[in-house]
């Protein structure tokens, strides 16, 4: 790890909105731990949680740093140093120390109240998601040079991920309710990395069993330990995908 | 040191270099002048490789500097608005670029110790004042004894007193046979330092001359008004 | 004269109600069983003691009161029905049955008893057979103590633990059940009394009760089943205080009625079944204090149950307290505890002022649409679902308890 990524880890970490979701997600975890009296209850509050606040704050965090170092990445391209290690150290210090942030207010409750599979696997998905959602504030930031613009696709991208993709998912399962569309909707799940997260969490917890068919042939793929490697690959794709477009764009982009 | 080629850059329709060629050599001290967005600032950034040119090449000693980066050891920058990260110190900072320029040189502290920086050193950035801020850009950019200063508006923002300082350093650093490259609209602040004028106007460089050859065609000692004379005569043109 | 109408008690007694008594076992002067039973009369007992005992398919043909002494094991060599009991008043008590004979056809069973009256099986183990406890065309039986357990993985590899085919008044009573398809299984059987059984793990159902009137099942425990219990096709059944509990699984519920009227469903306990009660085509069925508690479903009913009665339930920490599929509700809700309700009783009578929706808009869709549950914890589901406790639109606003109780019922 280099100098500029640990300054730049530092100066997040010291960073108040980070602080206080940080303070945030403790707070949630370890609420709803000590309330709910079992902890696969406890768990699915929390992936309510994480699927909700987690991609929010990476996102906006991340687009508002990104428009605000401006400046600064212009200061460490005027010296010897490649485009895509500042944007590298840029993309590692914002990943690091929100996982940093991520771990410290979930992954402990977890690995507390739930040191299982599950707990294991809630916790790689909270840090998957996490950097996902900076990778695709990465992206958004650097399609515009406007502040407002790049925080206004941030935020729709995350409405869109969060909760209208959910609505056209509903919309089509109404739609297409006299076909086996099964199969389609793990498809169509693997274009929102939120249900991708979402789903493999809950096929995990015992209420997938609510599921009734389409569960069990969600369970077939997801249940298998070749499924969670497709599921985490799928994810892993998620990060690289918008976060190599943008450093493609920032390599030719003129500040 | 700095040879620019037939340089063209538009940002969409809007034409921001058109055909410059400039050639600056070191122990020169340019002022590159104009009115707002003529393209100064592109340029600057065109040397420093952070606008890429649509057409045309920059060459710093001798080499293209498109797709390398090392040759931006020379070059201290000093920008307009120098912002820095919220949180991270003054200190932070400077051994941040001390590590990206991994330079065992022995550095150039005269600033950081006449701007008094030293004692600030743990103080964040968020703290800082515009001109603190600025003293901090003056002096990274000196810091590492570079070839190539380019000094984007250096003295505004500061205070009198450090304004003067920057301007001995600059004096001390012509005299080194430094390349000096200053951009700035207040032209009586560069009387006692230039010895060379751009003036560029929509995209292209109207005029590059000597001080002495300016002043011998206008009749003028203070450069200010030798520019402006120029500039009417441009226009009656 | 007391004396000694005691001395004739003890003394003359037993002879005249077991008649003689004979002794199976090694070094004994009976071998076999087999030969016991043809050499014995009417009313006499035959004691066997401990050893094992391959004798084939052992028919108890006249009424003859068997005694196991530790346990001797009767075994069926995966070969035979191992003990059938073609007689009134028999007693079989002490023995090991194992390893019965499986084949589809004729169904063998650990024990079978056939058209017979007054038959008292207790205090038995058996162990890895087809069928249990078999009875058909059978009356005034008493299956008691018996514990049963079988191995299969499969409904197919398997028979029922007690199985009980047009009887009538039949007593089970204490058995542990494990591992068998059924658990139970009652078929045209009426006025008998299931109590204080335990059905636990297996393969289908913990008790399946079909075209069976007018009887009881009181304090068992349904646990880990398949599909929980199914009763099904059948009037005038109480249930009471049993506990149905982790029935957990695709198609699994704690308790299924299907085609049931006039009975009643009192102080049960029903916890974390996918499912608690599943009910369809169902009439006037009162459904009372009883605790539903951390399930899936708490309660499915279907549009096909008319006039039945829920009342002082409580309903806690479940997904989906309620879920229907249809529009119209002509079953009464009043005065259960919803833990999931918001009001408040400003006139402190414990029942809250304004009446409560046990319906989500979720559960609604995922009934229309089970794939919908897919979205499950989305965020979008949780907006809708919230939208629409503020301002119902979507589901039946008949679908109300109008006395919600504000603290839960004490069972």
């Amino acid at each position: 790890m280099n100098r500029i990524v640990k300054y730049i880890i530092l100066d997040i970490l010291k960073n108040k909105i980070v602080i206080i979701y940080t303070l945030l997600l403790s707070i949630l975890s370890w609420s709803v731990f000590s309330l709910e009296d079992n902890s696969s209850k406890g768990m699915l509050t929390l992936l309510n949680v994480i699927l909700l606040t987690v991609p929010l704050v990476s996102v906006i965090f991340s687009t508002i740093y990104l428009y605000n170092s401006s400046e600064f990445i212009e200061l460490l391209l005027s010296q010897p140093i490649k485009r895509s290690k500042i944007w590298n150290s840029l993309f590692m210090g914002l990943v690091i120390s929100l996982m940093l942030s991520f771990f410290i207010g979930v992954g402990i409750p977890i690995l507390i109240y739930s040191p299982n599979d599950v707990g294991i696997m809630m916790l790689l998905v909270g840090i998957f998601i996490s950097t996902i959602f900076v990778s695709i504030a990465f992206l958004s930031s650097i399609l515009t040079r406007d502040k407002a613009k790049g925080i206004g696709i941030s935020i729709i991208l995350w409405l869109f991920f969060g909760l209208l993709f959910d609505g056209i998912v509903l919309f089509l399962l109404f739609q297409l309710s006299d076909y086996p569309i099964e199969k389609l909707m793990i498809g169509i799940t693997a274009l929102n990395p939120i249900d991708l997260a979402r789903i493999l969490i809950l096929l995990h917890l015992d209420v997938s069993a609510m599921m009734g068919h389409t569960g069990a042939v969600f369970k077939e793929f997801f249940g298998t330990s070749l499924g969670i490697i497709i599921v985490f690959i799928i994810l892993l794709l998620w990060i690289v995908i918008p976060y190599y477009a943008s450093i493609l764009k920032f390599k030719s982009k003129d500040l | 040191m700095i040879e620019i080629n037939q340089l063209h850059k538009s940002f969409g329709k809007l034409k921001v270099l058109n055909d410059i060629n400039l050639t600056f050599s070191s122990g020169d001290c340019i002022a590159l002048i104009g009115p707002n967005g003529c393209g100064k600032t592109t340029l600057i950034k065109s040397i420093l490789g952070m606008v890429i040119p649509d057409k045309g090449n920059i060459k710093v000693n001798g080499k293209l500097i498109s797709k390398d980066y090392q040759y931006r050891e020379q070059i201290g920058y000093m920008p307009q608005i120098g912002r820095y990260p919220d949180n991270m110190t003054i200190g932070h900072i400077i051994e941040m670029i001390k590590d990206i320029r991994k330079t065992n040189q022995k550095l150039d502290e005269e600033l950081l110790n006449q701007f008094l920086l030293k004692s600030m050193f743990d103080k964040r950035m968020r703290t800082l004042s515009g001109g603190t801020t600025q003293k901090v850009s003056a002096t990274i950019a000196f810091l590492f004894n570079p070839n190539i200063l380019i000094l984007d508006e250096p003295t505004a923002g500061l205070d009198p007193l450090a304004s003067e300082i920057l301007k001995e350093k600059i004096i001390t650093e012509k005299q080194k046979g430094k390349l000096i490259l200053i951009t700035s609209h207040l032209l009586s602040e560069l009387d006692e330092l230039i010895s060379h004028v751009v003036f560029m106007n929509e995209g292209q460089v109207k005029f590059h001359k000597t001080i002495a050859d300016l002043k011998d065609a206008t009749g003028e000692q203070k450069i200010s008004k030798a520019i402006a004379n120029v500039l009417k005569s441009t226009i009656h043109e | 004269m007391k004396i000694f109408f005691k001395i004739f008690l003890v003394f003359f007694l037993p002879n005249c109600f077991f008649g003689k008594q004979l002794n199976v076992g090694a070094g004994k002067p009976i071998l076999s069983i087999k030969e016991a039973i043809s050499k014995s009369n009417k009313g006499d007992s035959i004691f066997v003691y401990g050893g094992i005992y391959k004798e084939g398919n052992i028919i108890i043909d006249k009424p003859l009161s068997l005694f196991g002494i530790d346990y001797p094991v009767l075994d069926g060599q995966k070969k035979f029905e191992v003990l059938s009991i073609k007689a009134n008043n028999v007693l079989v008590t002490g023995f090991k049955l194992q390893k019965s004979g499986m084949a589809t056809l004729d169904d063998p069973g650990g024990i079978k008893v056939y058209d017979s009256k007054c038959v008292t099986i207790c205090n038995n183990i058996l162990d890895d057979n087809f069928f249990g406890i078999y009875l058909q065309y059978s009356k005034h039986c008493i299956i008691k103590n018996n514990k049963l357990i079988a191995y299969a993985t499969e409904e197919q590899q398997i028979g029922n633990g007690i199985h009980c085919w047009k009887s009538d008044s039949l007593q089970i009573i204490e058995n542990d059940v494990t591992g068998h398809r059924d658990g139970i299984y009652f078929e045209f059987v009426t006025n008998s009394i299931i109590w204080k059984n335990n059905s636990i793990k297996n393969i289908r159902y913990g008790l399946h009760f079909m075209f069976s009137n007018n009887d009881a099942y009181i304090s068992n425990t349904f646990k880990n089943n398949g599909a929980g219990v199914a009763v099904m096709f059948t009037h005038k059944v109480k249930m009471i205080n049993n506990i149905f509990e982790e029935n957990w699984g695709d198609a699994a519920y704690g308790l299924m009625l299907k085609e049931i009227s006039d009975s009643y469903i009192y102080g049960n306990q029903f916890k974390r079944n996918t499912t608690g009660i599943y009910m369809e085509g169902t009439n006037r069925i009162k459904v009372e204090k009883n605790n539903l508690q951390a399930n899936g479903w708490g309660m499915k009913i279907q549009a096909s149950c008319m006039d039945n009665e829920i009342k002082q339930n409580n309903f806690l920490n479940n997904t989906f307290d309620i879920s229907t599929n249809g529009s119209v509700v002509l079953n009464n809700f009043d005065n259960n505890y919803w833990d999931k309700y918001e009001g408040y009783d400003l006139n402190k009578d414990k029942i809250g002022d304004i009446p409560y929706h046990p319906l989500s808009l979720f559960s609604i869709i995922v009934e229309k649409n089970p794939p919908a549950m897919l979205l499950f914890r989305s965020f979008m589901i949780n907006l809708l679902d919230k939208s629409e406790k503020i301002l119902p639109s979507l589901t039946p606003d008949n679908f109300i308890d109008n006395k919600p109780l504000m603290n839960a019922v004490t069972l």
